[in-house]
């Protein structure tokens, strides 16, 4: 089947089109990074905190097969039923079964970016049953049919106004109030029924820990803890590489989760499942998908050390302006375009190119993933497989060559007139309707560095 | 000061064809400030569009070239923050031999080696009558290194406003985001265009509502870009590479 990249650029002029979307979209983002630099300002360890999580990560990934069969025999001990996934397909059958098992119709869940990236949804309701989100931003998400654009604030790229058009249609609510408060309680009244009569409720894992076979699911609605508890069966879904060894490893994670992702210090609620309640089961699925193959891959394995805070997203200027849809993935922002590509090389070929490799995202990074290095080098690696569109790869085929000659560099660069059509073809290809689309070119001038060089210091000796 | 270097002068593609007035102020700077600069006359390009672009191979002929030209010297200076970052932490697309790592060792950007090297604290040549807001570039800011960032909580340090400050008459504005990418990116202006612009916009804006009158930066491609933007946008706002206020310039 042809593949074809993802167009970022188009996605991202639409989304600036709309200027009052994208004008919102960047200054709430923006205020997050601010209440993050809060945050790190009022903990004089900040750094040492990062040090210590990167730590931590390197050590649970270089040693990850006994980290998780410990996870596994301690889970199991506490009488949790563990299963492996090694891609999506299997993580889909695995949680269809357990579920055809108990009879489910109705399934409640909260933000999992695996089961995005798994499309588990549409794969059960296929099987018959209803899976709805609990998370308001997920939940608004689901109901207008697309993915989530940011892996913490699912919905940051809509206004309140949108919400309200969207909730008036699904829960026939006015559609003219946008009060936030309106808008949270139709969630509310819709949700709660939809909660207490569920068969079965899903979660995701921030953080699983090995020593003790238990996990945490940290949010800020508490919809975590209703999907888990209220039903008689919980399943939890997590990415491999999500461990830490040892309980005590934890509080360098909390301390940086929710203030690198959202400038608080902490999430509403960080709950710890050890069991299944009385009279309920408890499943966790441990789920690969790509993670081995990308643990392998020696300029891209740390990027397995993410914790999902999404602060890469909130620093982006790039992403700040081109909404997370725009990447046309389930993980966007910087971090989604050095993972992207590992799922789907064609596909997200373009990612890595959309950044101006500005560096921010690498060092608001709390795991420090050199994030804006991985993006250089999946370049390198896309240019390697062929993975460019034509017309660049060929100028910068020929720009290389006609730098490499000062003679013809020289020749082409004749006069300042010529100058000026030559030079931005070397430097940016022979494109000038997208410089000029939107500026002005720089002022003409009378002669080049060079000549002027030549004239005023090699002839005047 | 130290005793006089052999400095060759690195003039990127775009300053030669677009700002030549920048090379000419970071030539007469140098020798000002008592060094000997030779300009190679067969230098084109460190290699940097083609690697930035992904396509290393294709940088490997400039880069080779820019070591017949430069492995001369002891130090090679530039004055822009992209290429020398190119130079020092990228350029890998020819054989790492002893000269190669010379050149990538003692390549500076303009500032840092002004403010590291020769250790300048005096212009006495310079007056810069006017508000100005110091535009840090990327590669500058965070892989050069010559300026706090925002990210990292660090205590303030900026060596291009250490060097200003020894202007007369320069007064400094203060942006909201100072720390803001322009949204040059060098290709990522052309395939990302609209980001681009939105991005540059931005930053015109910034500067231009804190008050100033001018935006100052060691990095002529986010200049050229920047003012591009607010030439089309028609935001009043002039834009000067910091060799020429160093050297001089007065407007």
């Amino acid at each position: 089947m042809k593949v074809t990249p993802v167009n970022h650029a188009k996605a991202a002029e639409e989304f600036i089109k709309d200027t009052s979307h994208e004008r919102f979209h960047d200054k709430r983002l923006w205020d997050l990074r601010q209440k993050r630099d809060e945050q790190m300002h009022a903990l004089p360890e900040w750094q040492e905190l990062r040090s210590l999580a990167s730590q931590i990560k390197e050590h649970t990934l270089t040693h990850l097969p006994d980290y998780l069969e410990q996870f596994e025999a301690n889970a199991t001990k506490n009488g949790i039923h563990v299963h492996w996934a090694v891609d999506a397909a299997e993580h889909n059958r695995i949680v269809g079964e357990i579920l055809k098992k108990h009879g489910v119709r109705s399934l409640i869940k909260s933000k999992s970016m695996v089961t995005e990236e798994c499309e588990m949804a549409p794969y059960l309701a296929q099987h018959g049953v209803c899976v709805i989100e609990t998370d308001l931003g997920e939940r608004i998400q689901q109901l207008d049919k697309q993915m989530p654009s940011h892996i913490v604030v699912p919905a940051v790229h809509k206004l309140a106004s949108d919400v309200a058009k969207l909730f008036a249609k699904h829960y026939n609510t006015d559609p003219d109030d946008d009060d936030p408060h309106s808008l949270a309680w139709a969630q509310r009244l819709a949700a709660r029924p939809v909660i207490l009569s569920a068969d079965a409720g899903m979660t995701g894992v921030n953080f699983a820990v090995a020593e003790t076979g238990s996990f945490v699911v940290c949010t800020n609605e508490g919809n975590a803890d209703l999907s888990a508890t209220v039903p008689k069966l919980h399943i939890a879904t997590l990415g491999i590489e999500r461990l830490v060894p040892r309980m005590a490893d934890l509080g360098v994670f909390i301390r940086l989760l929710s203030r690198s992702a959202l400038g608080s210090p902490i999430t509403q609620y960080t709950t710890h499942f050890r069991a299944p309640q009385k009279g309920s089961e408890m499943h966790v699925v441990l789920v690969d998908n790509g993670r081995s193959h990308r643990l392998g891959m020696k300029d891209f394995w740390t990027s397995l050390k993410c914790i999902r805070c999404g602060a890469c997203m909130n620093t982006c200027p790039v992403y700040r302006r081109s909404g997370g849809l725009s990447y046309g993935a389930v993980y966007s922002g910087p971090i989604g375009a050095i993972i992207d590509p590992t799922f789907n090389e064609r596909k997200y070929s373009t990612l890595p190119f959309a950044s101006t490799m500005n560096g921010s995202c690498t060092h608001v990074c709390p795991v420090k993933i050199n994030i804006h290095e991985q993006l250089y080098q999946w370049r390198r690696v896309l240019a390697e497989h062929h993975e460019l569109p034509f017309v660049k790869r060929e100028m910068m085929r020929m720009a290389g060559k006609l730098l490499g000659q000062p003679k013809l560099y020289r020749a082409a660069l004749r006069g300042a007139e010529t100058a000026l059509s030559v030079v931005p073809r070397v430097l940016l290809y022979n494109a000038m309707n997208p410089w000029g689309k939107n500026r002005e070119l720089p002022p003409p001038v009378s002669q080049t560095f060079y000549a002027w060089y030549q004239e005023n210091r090699i002839k005047k000796g | 000061m130290k005793t006089t270097m052999k400095i060759g002068l690195f003039v990127p593609c775009y300053i030669d064809a677009f700002f030549p007035k920048t090379g000419i102020a970071t030539l007469e700077l140098l020798e000002k400030c008592g060094q000997h600069v030779e300009y190679p006359m067969t230098q084109t390009c460190c290699g940097q569009p083609m690697a930035n672009a992904g396509c290393n191979a294709d940088a490997a002929v400039a880069e080779d070239l820019f070591i017949r030209n430069f492995a001369r010297y002891d130090a090679i200076v530039v004055p822009s923050g992209s290429c020398a970052n190119h130079v020092r932490h990228h350029f890998d697309a020819i054989p790492q031999t002893d000269e190669v790592e010379h050149v990538r060792r003692n390549t500076y950007e303009l500032v840092e080696f002004l403010h590291d090297i020769l250790k300048v604290q005096e212009f006495p040549w310079a007056e810069f009558p006017h508000k100005v807001g110091l535009h840090n570039s990327c590669s500058t800011l965070r892989s050069l290194r010559t300026a706090s960032m925002s990210e990292l909580g660090e205590s303030f340090f900026s060596k291009p406003m250490a060097l200003l400050s020894h202007v007369k008459g320069i007064s400094f504005v203060t942006p909201k985001r100072p720390d803001e990418c322009c949204g040059f990116g060098g290709t990522f202006c052309i395939t990302e265009e609209a980001v681009s612009v939105r991005m540059g916009l931005d930053k015109i804006q910034d500067h231009y509502t804190a008050g100033a009158e001018y935006i100052v930066s060691a990095d002529s491609s986010c200049l050229m870009h920047q003012q591009g933007c607010a030439e089309r946008a028609g935001v009043p706002i002039r834009f000067i590479h910091i060799a020429e206020i160093l050297n001089g310039s007065r407007a």
